[in-house]
C-alpha cells in the first residue's frame, strides 16, 4: 500500500484548448523518461478549455500542479488573487517560461473566394470574421491585440485603430467562449470567410481534419508573437508532495524530446535545432511582434482593452 | 412545540420528523447555497447592483433570453394543446408511441440535444442547408436559440392540458351541440376556457424552463454581445473575467425572476385547482 | 339543470344522426393529427435520429472504440456514481416532503412548496455558481474544507452536490399531488386500529404511492444523469476524474472526434430512450391505481 503510494505520483495539468494533443503525447514522454531516471511513475492528468474557465477554476481551488495557459496574464491573476506562486513567476523558466511560441495567422476556405490576403480585408463589409471572445478565451486575446498592433502601425492613431477593431468584430457572426469551439464553427459548421486562428489550430486544420484539403493558411503582413507561458503552483505542488515532479514536468519541455514534439504539434519550438527539419518548413516566415512592444505588457494590455468597461466593450455600446 | 400549534389536529404521527427533515435537507442543498449568492450580491452597493444588471449588454442578453422563451413557450403553447387535443381524442397508430415520445425532452441530456441541434440546423446539415437556400439562418442566430428552447419546454403545456383534458366531460360538449352551437363555437366558449389555466401554467413552465437554459442553447447560439448573448452565458463570461460580484448581482436578478414565475404558477395552479372543484360542484 | 338539458337532448335524438356533436369534421381532424405529428417528427424525433445517425456514421468498430476508451469509461462510472449517490438521497427527501405537505395542514405549506420547486426554475448555471462560492477558496466554507485536506468543488462531492441540487424537486413534485389525491383516510383508519408509524407508512401509503414514486425516480435519474450546465460549472474538466458524460461529449466533440462525441451522446440518448420505456410502464400502473382508488 505505502509502496505504491511512493511510486505513483500524480500531476494536473491545467492547460487551455489547443494543446490537447500534444500534451497527450508529451505526458507519455515525460512518464517515461522520469520512471527511468527515479523510479517513479508520474500519472499526468490533463483539464482543458477556454483559458479564462480554466484560470477562474483554479482561483476558485482546482488543484493544478502545473499551468500550462495561453497567455501571462491569466498566470498573473491566479498568482494575485491566490498566492498559490510568487508574481515573479515568469522569470523562472527560459525565455519568459514559454517553451514554445506560436503566432495568429488567418485559415480561409479553399481557393480564397473573398480573396483575403492580409488585416485589411478582414473589415470589409461582407466579409465574416470567426474568432472568440477575447473576454474568455486567450487565443482571442492575441487576435485582437494582433489586429490592433497592426491597425496601429499601419493608421497611425489610436482612434483609427478602435475603429478598425470595432469594423473587424461587426464580422463577427459567432463568438465562441474558446478557441476549440471557434475551430468547430468554421471547419465543422461551414460559418464563416476567414478564421482567426493560433497558428497550431491552423496548421492542424490543413493538415490532420477529414477536411483538411478544404481549407489554406493566409498569413498576414504583421502578426503577434504569442507566448504561452507555464508556471508550477508551488503549494498545490508542495500539498500533493509532487513538487520536484512538477518542476521536472516543466524544465523537460525544454528538452530535445520535447522539442522536437512541440513542433510535431505545430507550435514554434523556442530550440528549433532540435525539431525536425520537416516540421520546421511548416511554420512562414512572419514579422512578429511581441506585446511588450506595443502595448507595455499584458498588464496594461488587459486593462486597458479587455477589461469591464475597456475598449472591448466599447465596440458592442449601441449608438456606435 | 411552536411547530405543532400552528399546524391542524391530525392523529397521523411523524409530523415533527417528516417536516423537520424536509426543512433541514431544504436548507443545507438549497437555501444556504442561495444565501451565499445573496450576500455575496450584497458586497455591492445598491447603485454599483443596479448599474451592473442594467447595463446596456446585460439588457441587451435580458431581451434575448425572455423575448426568445416566451416566443417559445408561445409556439409550445399552440403546438402542445393541439398535441393534447390529438393524443386524447383522436386514435390513431403508434399513438402510445408518441404519447412516451412526448416526454424526451425531459431525458433527452440538454448538452446532447444542443450538438444534435447543431447537426441539423448547421448550414451543412440536412434541414440547416435547405433553410439556407431560401435565406433562412437557423443556427447561430436567435432562430436556433428560439428552436432549442421549443424543445426543451415542449412536454410542458401538453403534460399540464392532457389529463385536464382526459377528465373533461364530454356532456358539456353534447350539449352545446345540442343547444345549436357549431363545434367552432363549442371550443372556443365550452372547452378552450375550461382548459385555459392548465395552457396557462404549461406556458408559464415552458417559460420559466427556457429562461434558465444553458446546456442546449449554448452550442446552437451565436454569443455575439448585444445580438445572440443569452443571460446565463453572460453570467459566466463575467465569472471567467474574475468579476464574481457582478455574475452573482445577474445571477439574483435571475434568481428574483424565477422566484417570481415560481409564485406566479403556483397561484395558477391554485385557480385550477378551485376552478375544478367548483366544477364538480356544479356537476354535483 | 344539466339533468333538464339530457332529457331535452335524449327527447331530440335526430340533432346527432347527422352532425357529430363532439367531434370535428373528418378533414379537420386529420388536418390537426398530421400537424401535430409533423410537429412532433420534427421537433422530437429528428434530433433523436440525427445523434444515432451521427454515431453510427463511421461504422461499429469506431463506435464501439469511442464508447470504450478509458477516459469514456470513467466518465460513465463518473455518471453512475453521481446519479447512484443523488437520487436516493433526493428520493428520501421526496418521501419525507410530501407525507409532511401531503398528510398535514400547517401554516406557511404553500410557501414551502415554491421553495421546493425553486431549483427547477433556476439556471443551471446559478446552480453551480452557488457551490463555488460556499466551497471554492475565499468561499464560506473553502478555506476550512481546505484546512481538512477535503476538495469539495472541482471534485466528485461538488458535481453530486450541484447534481443534488438540479433534480431536488423531482421525487417531491410527482408525489405532493399524488398523495394529496389520496387524501388521509385509509392510514387514519390503520392509527385507529392500532399501526406504528412505520408500519402505516410500508403498508398502507406505499403501496398506494409506489408507482408515482418509481415515476420520480426515473425522471430524477434522467436529470442527474444528463445535467450539463451546473456540472460544467464546478467539475474543473480533469479528463479521466470530473468529467462526467455529458461533458465529455463537450471535451471530444472539441477533439475534432465528432463521431466519438456522438457516440457517447448515443449512449445518454438511449438511457433517454429507455427512461421513456420504463416511465411509460410506471405511469400505465399509476393511471391504474388511480382508477382503482
Amino acid at each position: 500500500m505505502t509502496l505504491a503510494e511512493t511510486k505513483t505520483k500524480t500531476l494536473l495539468n491545467v492547460s487551455y484548448d489547443p494543446t490537447r494533443e500534444f500534451y497527450k503525447e508529451y505526458n507519455v514522454e515525460f512518464s517515461t523518461f522520469y520512471k527511468a531516471r527515479t523510479g517513479i511513475d508520474v500519472k499526468v492528468r490533463q483539464s482543458h478549455g477556454g483559458a479564462g474557465k480554466q484560470a477562474r477554476a483554479v482561483i476558485d481551488g482546482l488543484q493544478a500542479d502545473v499551468l500550462t495557459l495561453a497567455l501571462a496574464y491569466d498566470i498573473d491573476a491566479i498568482s494575485e488573487r491566490t498566492g498559490l506562486f510568487d508574481n515573479n513567476w515568469q522569470s523562472r523558466l527560459p525565455y519568459s517560461s514559454a517553451p514554445y511560441t506560436s503566432t495568429i495567422v488567418f485559415l480561409v476556405r479553399k481557393g480564397n473566394p473573398k480573396n483575403i490576403k492580409d488585416w485589411d480585408d478582414l473589415v470589409k463589409p461582407g466579409v465574416q470574421v470567426i474568432t472568440p471572445n477575447p473576454k474568455t478565451s486567450g487565443g482571442a486575446r492575441w487576435n485582437y491585440l494582433a489586429a490592433w498592433a497592426y491597425a496601429e502601425q499601419r493608421y497611425g492613431s489610436e482612434d483609427k485603430a478602435i475603429e478598425f477593431v470595432s469594423q473587424l468584430y461587426r464580422n463577427v457572426p459567432v463568438m465562441d467562449s474558446g478557441a476549440r469551439g471557434s475551430t468547430n464553427t468554421f471547419v465543422r459548421n461551414g460559418i464563416g470567410d476567414v478564421f482567426l486562428s493560433w497558428e497550431n489550430e491552423a496548421l492542424l486544420a490543413t493538415t490532420k481534419l477529414s477536411d483538411a484539403a478544404e481549407f489554406e493558411i493566409i498569413v498576414p503582413s504583421l502578426s503577434i508573437l504569442a507566448q504561452p507561458p507555464v508556471t508550477v503552483v508551488h503549494k498545490h505542488a508542495k500539498n500533493h508532495n509532487v513538487a520536484k515532479e512538477a518542476n521536472m514536468y516543466l524544465e523537460y519541455l525544454y528538452s530535445p524530446v520535447a522539442q522536437r514534439l512541440a513542433a510535431k504539434h505545430f507550435y514554434r519550438p523556442v530550440h528549433p535545432e532540435f525539431a525536425d527539419k520537416k516540421d520546421l518548413q511548416r511554420f512562414p516566415d512572419v514579422t512578429l511582434f511581441t506585446v511588450n512592444d506595443v502595448f507595455g505588457g499584458w498588464q496594461q494590455a488587459q486593462k486597458k482593452h479587455f477589461n469591464d468597461g475597456g475598449v472591448f466593450d466599447k465596440i458592442y455600446q449601441p449608438g456606435r | 412545540m411552536t411547530l405543532r400549534k400552528m399546524k391542524a389536529y391530525s392523529v397521523l404521527p411523524g409530523f415533527s420528523l417528516s417536516l423537520g427533515y424536509t426543512l433541514f435537507y431544504l436548507g443545507l442543498i438549497v437555501l444556504l447555497p442561495i444565501s451565499a449568492l445573496v450576500v455575496k450580491t450584497m458586497s455591492l452597493s445598491w447603485s454599483e447592483f443596479w448599474s451592473v444588471i442594467t447595463d446596456a449588454r446585460v439588457v441587451a442578453s435580458y431581451k434575448l433570453t425572455f423575448g426568445t422563451a416566451l416566443f417559445a413557450a408561445s409556439v409550445n403553447l399552440i403546438f402542445g394543446s393541439l398535441v393534447a387535443w390529438v393524443l386524447v381524442r383522436y386514435q390513431f397508430k403508434g399513438k402510445r408511441i408518441v404519447d412516451a415520445l412526448i416526454d424526451l425532452p425531459f431525458a433527452l441530456p440538454t448538452a446532447v440535444a444542443g450538438i444534435a441541434l447543431v447537426a441539423i440546423y448547421g448550414p451543412n446539415g440536412p434541414l440547416g442547408s435547405v433553410l439556407l437556400e431560401w435565406g433562412i439562418k437557423v443556427a447561430y442566430t436567435p432562430v436556433g436559440i428560439t428552436l432549442a428552447l421549443i424543445f426543451i419546454g415542449f412536454p410542458f403545456v401538453v403534460r399540464t392540458v392532457q389529463p385536464i383534458l382526459e377528465d373533461f366531460e364530454q356532456e358539456l360538449e353534447e350539449a352545446s351541440a345540442a343547444l345549436g352551437a357549431g363545434r367552432w363555437y363549442t371550443i372556443r366558449r365550452v372547452i378552450l376556457p375550461h382548459l385555459f389555466p392548465s395552457m396557462l401554467t404549461g406556458f408559464s413552465l415552458a417559460f420559466a424552463r427556457g429562461v434558465g437554459e444553458y446546456g442546449s442553447v449554448i452550442f446552437i447560439a451565436g454569443n455575439i454581445p448585444m445580438v445572440s448573448e443569452i443571460t446565463p452565458l453572460l453570467i459566466i463570461t463575467k465569472l471567467e473575467q474574475y468579476d464574481y460580484a457582478g455574475a452573482t448581482a445577474i445571477a439574483c436578478a435571475m434568481l428574483l425572476f424565477s422566484l417570481l414565475m415560481l409564485l406566479v404558477i403556483n397561484g395558477l395552479q391554485g385557480w385550477l385547482e378551485r376552478r375544478e372543484k367548483q366544477f364538480e360542484g356544479v356537476m354535483a | 339543470m344539466i339533468i333538464a338539458t339530457k332529457k331535452w337532448f335524449d327527447d331530440r335524438p335526430t340533432m346527432t344522426v347527422y352532425q357529430p356533436a363532439v367531434t370535428e369534421k373528418k378533414w379537420v381532424r386529420r388536418a390537426l393529427l398530421s400537424i401535430a405529428l409533423t410537429f412532433i417528427s420534427a421537433c422530437l424525433i429528428l434530433p433523436l435520429l440525427m445523434v444515432l445517425y451521427e454515431a453510427l456514421r463511421s461504422g461499429w468498430d469506431v463506435y464501439l472504440a469511442s464508447i470504450t476508451e478509458p477516459d469514456a469509461l470513467a466518465a460513465i462510472r463518473l455518471t453512475l456514481l453521481v446519479a447512484a449517490i443523488s437520487v436516493p438521497l433526493n428520493l428520501v427527501f421526496g418521501v419525507m416532503a410530501s407525507w409532511a405537505i401531503a398528510k398535514f395542514d400547517f401554516f406557511g405549506k404553500r410557501f414551502l412548496l415554491t421553495l421546493i420547486d425553486l431549483p427547477f426554475s433556476v439556471s443551471p448555471v446559478i446552480a453551480g455558481l452557488v457551490f463555488i462560492l460556499l466551497f471554492g477558496t475565499g468561499g464560506w466554507f473553502g478555506d476550512e474544507m481546505t484546512a481538512m485536506g477535503w476538495q469539495i468543488v472541482f471534485a466528485v462531492p461538488g458535481i453530486v452536490l450541484a447534481t443534488l441540487f438540479v433534480t431536488f424537486p423531482f421525487v417531491a413534485r410527482e408525489l405532493i399531488p399524488l398523495m394529496q389525491s389520496q387524501g388521509t383516510d385509509e392510514e387514519e383508519a390503520a392509527r385507529v386500529l392500532g399501526a406504528s408509524g412505520w408500519t402505516i407508512f410500508t403498508r398502507v401509503t406505499l403501496p398506494n404511492i409506489k408507482w408515482g414514486l418509481l415515476y420520480g425516480v426515473i425522471l430524477c435519474n434522467a436529470r442527474a444523469m444528463g445535467d450539463f450546465g451546473a456540472v460544467s460549472v464546478v467539475s474543473g474538466h480533469i479528463r479521466g476524474v470530473t468529467n462526467t458524460l455529458p461533458l465529455h461529449v463537450e471535451v471530444v466533440y472539441n477533439e475534432y472526434q465528432f463521431t466519438a462525441a456522438f457516440a457517447c451522446a448515443s449512449l445518454l440518448a438511449f438511457l433517454a430512450i429507455i427512461t421513456l420505456i420504463i416511465k411509460e410502464i410506471f405511469y400505465r400502473n399509476l393511471q391504474n391505481q388511480r382508477v382503482k382508488s
